[in-house]
C-alpha cells in the first residue's frame, strides 16, 4: 500500500511543491499548425499561472485556441502539423518544454493529468475500466497488476462510482455518460496530479449529470488541493465553480480577472458580447444582442486588434487615439484595475462606463 | 418587413389566408406512443420486449407559438420530432393536424402535411449533403413540391430565400464545407422556409453552436416567425435557450411529458420534483446570484427506457418517491399549483432565484 499513499494522505497539498509559487506558470507560449495551406496560428502568446488549490477558467469559443493551449502543456500536440514555436511552460519551477522527452514523461505522469471532452473516444474500448485505471500505477510506480486494480477500486469509490468492485472488469460502453466521465476523472487523479486540466468536461452532459460532476471535481479539488484548468464555453459553469477566469479570444488572452469581476464589470468588449449573447435562465428577458459576424480564421488573424470587425467599439483612423487605432495595433494585455488585465485599447470607457 | 418570399401564387390560397388567425390549435398530439422492438435471433427473430422510447405524450401546438420540449439525453424528444415529421410512425397515439390524423392521411393530404411542418437538424455537418451546392439543397424539396416554387424563377427565389436567414446570396453554387457550423444552420433552416411551412420542429437547431454564434441564430428565428406566423416545437437540452424563445414548455422525462406550463409557470413555480432538480442544475452566470438557490442533486443515472421502473418513472430518483409512486402512475393534472405535473405530491416551489434588480 505504500505506493497508494501518495494520494489517500490527508496533507499531500505541500509536499511536492515546496516553494509557495504558481504550480504552473505558462509564459508567452505560441503554438501554430504548419499546413499546406499556410500557418495556422493557434496560440498566440499567452501566458498563465494556477496557483494550488485555484480554479482558473478558460473561457472561449472554438477555434480560440483553448484547448490547444492545453493540449501543448499536455505535451499531445498532434506534430505534426503542431509546434511550438516559442514560449514557457513552467511546472512547480522548472520548464518542461526544456527536458528530454523521458524527463517530460516523469514530470507530467504524476504531475499534471487531463481529463477530456467526450470519455467514449478518450476510453479504451477493448480494456476493462479497472485495467484503465490501473495503468497509471504499473507504467509510474510499477506496481503489480492485482495492485493496480486495487487501486482502481478505490479510485473508482473516489468518484463515486456505485459498486465499485463489482463494475472495475466492466468495460467503458457499459457504463453511462457521467459514469465514463469519473472513470476518467478517477484515472486522471491516480498518481495524485498537481495540477488537473478539464477540457470541456461537462460540454457532452446532461444539467443533471453535469451538477454530480463539477460538484465531484469541487470535492477532490478541496481534499487534494491541486489546480484545476477548466477549459470551457459554458459562461455559467465558469462562474459556478472558477476562481480567475481567463477569457481568449483568437488565440490571445484578451481578458483576465476574478470571476466576479469579470462578469460584473467586463473590460473587454468581446466578454460584454459573450455576456449579451446568452438568454438566462433566471428570466425569459428581451432580445438577445448577438456578436456580429463569424469568429476569424486563425490562418487569417485580422490585423490590429483581432477582435476590431466585429467590435462595436472599434475606432480607427481619425476617431481613434494616437497609437490606439484598433485596425493597426494590437492592444497588448495590460493590466487595467487592480487585479484585472484586458486587451483592449479602450477597456477604461467599458469600465468607467 | 416586406415579404421576402414572392409567395402564393400557386400555393392553395386557403393556407396563406389562414396565417394571422393565432391560437388555433394546428397540432394535437394525444398518447403519443413508439416503441421500439429489441429482438433476438437472426433467422427467427423474435421481441424480446420493447424500448419504450416516447410513451403517451401529450402536447399541443398552436398557430404562431412556439411550445418548448426539454428533457435530458434519452428522454424521447427527438423521437417526438422524428414522428411529428413522419420520419417514423408511431405504435400508439395520434397525430392531429388541423384536426385531421396523420396517421389515416394518405395521397395528397400526406404530402401536403410533409411541406408545411418541416425540420431543422441539430447538426448542421451532417445534415447537408456535402455534394450538393448550397442551392440545390434549399431548393431540393421543390422537385417534390413543385406547386411551392415555379419553375421560373427558382434560382431567385432560392437567392431571396438565403437573403432572408442572413448568407451572401452569391453563395448559391458553394459547397457545405466552405461554410461555418452557424452559416450551415442557416442553409438549414433556409430549406426548412422553402417549404413555406406551418410548423417548423426544431431539433436542437442551437446545440452544436458557439454562444455568440447561438444567439444571431436564435435572434434569426424569432424574426422568422414574426414576419412568417409559424409555429415552432423547440425542442433543446439548454433551458434558458428555450425559456428565451418559448410561450409554452413540456418538460419530459423517460417517454412522457412530466410538467407542462406556460413559460412562466414551469420556470418561476415549478411542480414536478424532475423539473425542479433539472432547474436547480443550471448554472447561472451572474455572480450575484451564485449559490442563492439550493441545488437538487439528483442521484444515479435516468433508467432504461427498455425497463422503465412502474408507476412513476421518475420514483427511482425521486426524494418525494412513496409507496403509491411505486403502483400508481401520477396523471398530468393541476394539482392546485395552476399548471399540469404529473406527481402525485406536485407542489409549486421557486428553485431558481429571481434576477437582482439592475
Amino acid at each position: 500500500m505504500t505506493s497508494s499513499s501518495g494520494y489517500i494522505s490527508s496533507t499531500p497539498a505541500l509536499e511536492p511543491n515546496p516553494t509557495a509559487g504558481p504550480v504552473l506558470e505558462v509564459e508567452d507560449l505560441h503554438v501554430e499548425f504548419r499546413t499546406r495551406n499556410g500557418v495556422v496560428n493557434a496560440v498566440n502568446g499567452i501566458s498563465y499561472s494556477v496557483d494550488q488549490g485555484e480554479t482558473l477558467a478558460i473561457l472561449g469559443e472554438s477555434g480560440s485556441g483553448k484547448s490547444v493551449s492545453a493540449q501543448a502543456i499536455m505535451g499531445i500536440l498532434d506534430s505534426p502539423p503542431a509546434v511550438i514555436a516559442g514560449g514557457g511552460i513552467n511546472f512547480q519551477g522548472r520548464d518542461i518544454l526544456k527536458m528530454n522527452e523521458e524527463e517530460q514523461r516523469q514530470i507530467r505522469g504524476p504531475g499534471i493529468a487531463m481529463i477530456f471532452q467526450d470519455a467514449l473516444s478518450a476510453l479504451n474500448p477493448v480494456y476493462s475500466v479497472g485495467f484503465q485505471i490501473g495503468e497509471m500505477f504499473r507504467a509510474h510506480r510499477g506496481t503489480s497488476r492485482k495492485e493496480a486494480k486495487q487501486h482502481a477500486i478505490e479510485l473508482m469509490d473516489r468518484v463515486r462510482i456505485p459498486a465499485a468492485a463489482r463494475r472495475v472488469n466492466d468495460y467503458p460502453h457499459q457504463f453511462s455518460g457521467g459514469m465514463r466521465q469519473r472513470v476518467m476523472i478517477a484515472m486522471a487523479l491516480a498518481l495524485d496530479p498537481r495540477i488537473l486540466i478539464a477540457d470541456e468536461p461537462t460540454t457532452a452532459l446532461d444539467v443533471t449529470v453535469q451538477a454530480q460532476v463539477m460538484d465531484l471535481l469541487k470535492d477532490l479539488q478541496r481534499d487534494t488541493g491541486m489546480g484545476l484548468i477548466l477549459i470551457t464555453h459554458d459562461l455559467g459553469v465558469v462562474n459556478e465553480v472558477a476562481d480567475r477566469v481567463a477569457v481568449m479570444y483568437a488565440g490571445r488572452i484578451v481578458e483576465t480577472g476574478t470571476v466576479d469581476d469579470v462578469f460584473t464589470r467586463p473590460a473587454m468588449p468581446y466578454t460584454v458580447g459573450l455576456m449579451n449573447s446568452i438568454p438566462q435562465v433566471e428570466a425569459k428577458g428581451g432580445r438577445l444582442q448577438p456578436i456580429i459576424g463569424q469568429p476569424p480564421n486563425l490562418a487569417r488573424i485580422p490585423s490590429g486588434c483581432p477582435f476590431h470587425p466585429r467590435c462595436p467599439m472599434a475606432r480607427t483612423g481619425a476617431a481613434a487615439a494616437p497609437d490606439r487605432d484598433c485596425v493597426a495595433d494590437l492592444p497588448p494585455l495590460r493590466v487595467v484595475t487592480v487585479g484585472r488585465e484586458a486587451a483592449c485599447h479602450y477597456s477604461e470607457e467599458l469600465l468607467n462606463g | 418587413m416586406a415579404e421576402p418570399r414572392p409567395s402564393g401564387a400557386s400555393v392553395p390560397a386557403s393556407t396563406q389566408t389562414a396565417r394571422g388567425a393565432m391560437g388555433e390549435a394546428l397540432l394535437e398530439i394525444v398518447d403519443l406512443q413508439k416503441l421500439f422492438p429489441l429482438t433476438q435471433g437472426i433467422v427467427f427473430r423474435k421481441t424480446v420486449g420493447h424500448v419504450r422510447a416516447v410513451d403517451g405524450v401529450n402536447l399541443t401546438l398552436h398557430r404562431g407559438e412556439t411550445v418548448g420540449l426539454v428533457g435530458e439525453s434519452g428522454c424521447g424528444k427527438s423521437t417526438v420530432a422524428k414522428l411529428l415529421v413522419a420520419l417514423e410512425k408511431p405504435t400508439g397515439g395520434t397525430i392531429r393536424y388541423k384536426g385531421e390524423d396523420v396517421a389515416k392521411m394518405g395521397g395528397r393530404a400526406l404530402k401536403r402535411y410533409r411541406r408545411e411542418v418541416q425540420i431543422i437538424f441539430q447538426d448542421p455537418y451532417g445534415s447537408l449533403n456535402p455534394r450538393m451546392t448550397v442551392g440545390d439543397i434549399v431548393a431540393e424539396g421543390w422537385s417534390v413540391h413543385a406547386d411551392v416554387a415555379p419553375r421560373k424563377g427558382r434560382l431567385q427565389r432560392t437567392q431571396e430565400l438565403l437573403e432572408r436567414v442572413g448568407l451572401n446570396p452569391d453563395y448559391v453554387n458553394r459547397y457545405p464545407h466552405q461554410f461555418s457550423g452557424g452559416q450551415r444552420q442557416r442553409i438549414g433552416i433556409a430549406r426548412a422556409l422553402a417549404m413555406q411551412p406551418e410548423v417548423i420542429v426544431c431539433d436542437e437547431p442551437v446545440s452544436a453552436l458557439d454562444v455568440s454564434v447561438q444567439a444571431q441564430v436564435v435572434n434569426l428565428l424569432e424574426d422568422l416567425q414574426d414576419d412568417f406566423g409559424m409555429s415552432y416545437l423547440f425542442i433543446a437540452h439548454d433551458l434558458s435557450v428555450v425559456r428565451h424563445l418559448s410561450d409554452r414548455i413540456a418538460v419530459m422525462y423517460l417517454g412522457s411529458v412530466v410538467e407542462e406550463g406556460t413559460e412562466a409557470q414551469v420556470y418561476g413555480s415549478p411542480s414536478h420534483p424532475y423539473t425542479q432538480a433539472l432547474l436547480s442544475s443550471v448554472p447561472l452566470h451572474e455572480p450575484a446570484l451564485r449559490g442563492q438557490k439550493d441545488r437538487i442533486l439528483l442521484q444515479g443515472d435516468v433508467p432504461s427506457p427498455a425497463d422503465p421502473p412502474s408507476g412513476c418513472r421518475f420514483r427511482t430518483r425521486c426524494w418525494k418517491a412513496q409507496d403509491i409512486c411505486a403502483t400508481e402512475p401520477p396523471a398530468l393534472i393541476d394539482r392546485g399549483q395552476g399548471h399540469p405535473a404529473a406527481c402525485h405530491f406536485a407542489e409549486a416551489r421557486e428553485v431558481v432565484p429571481v434576477e437582482v434588480a439592475e
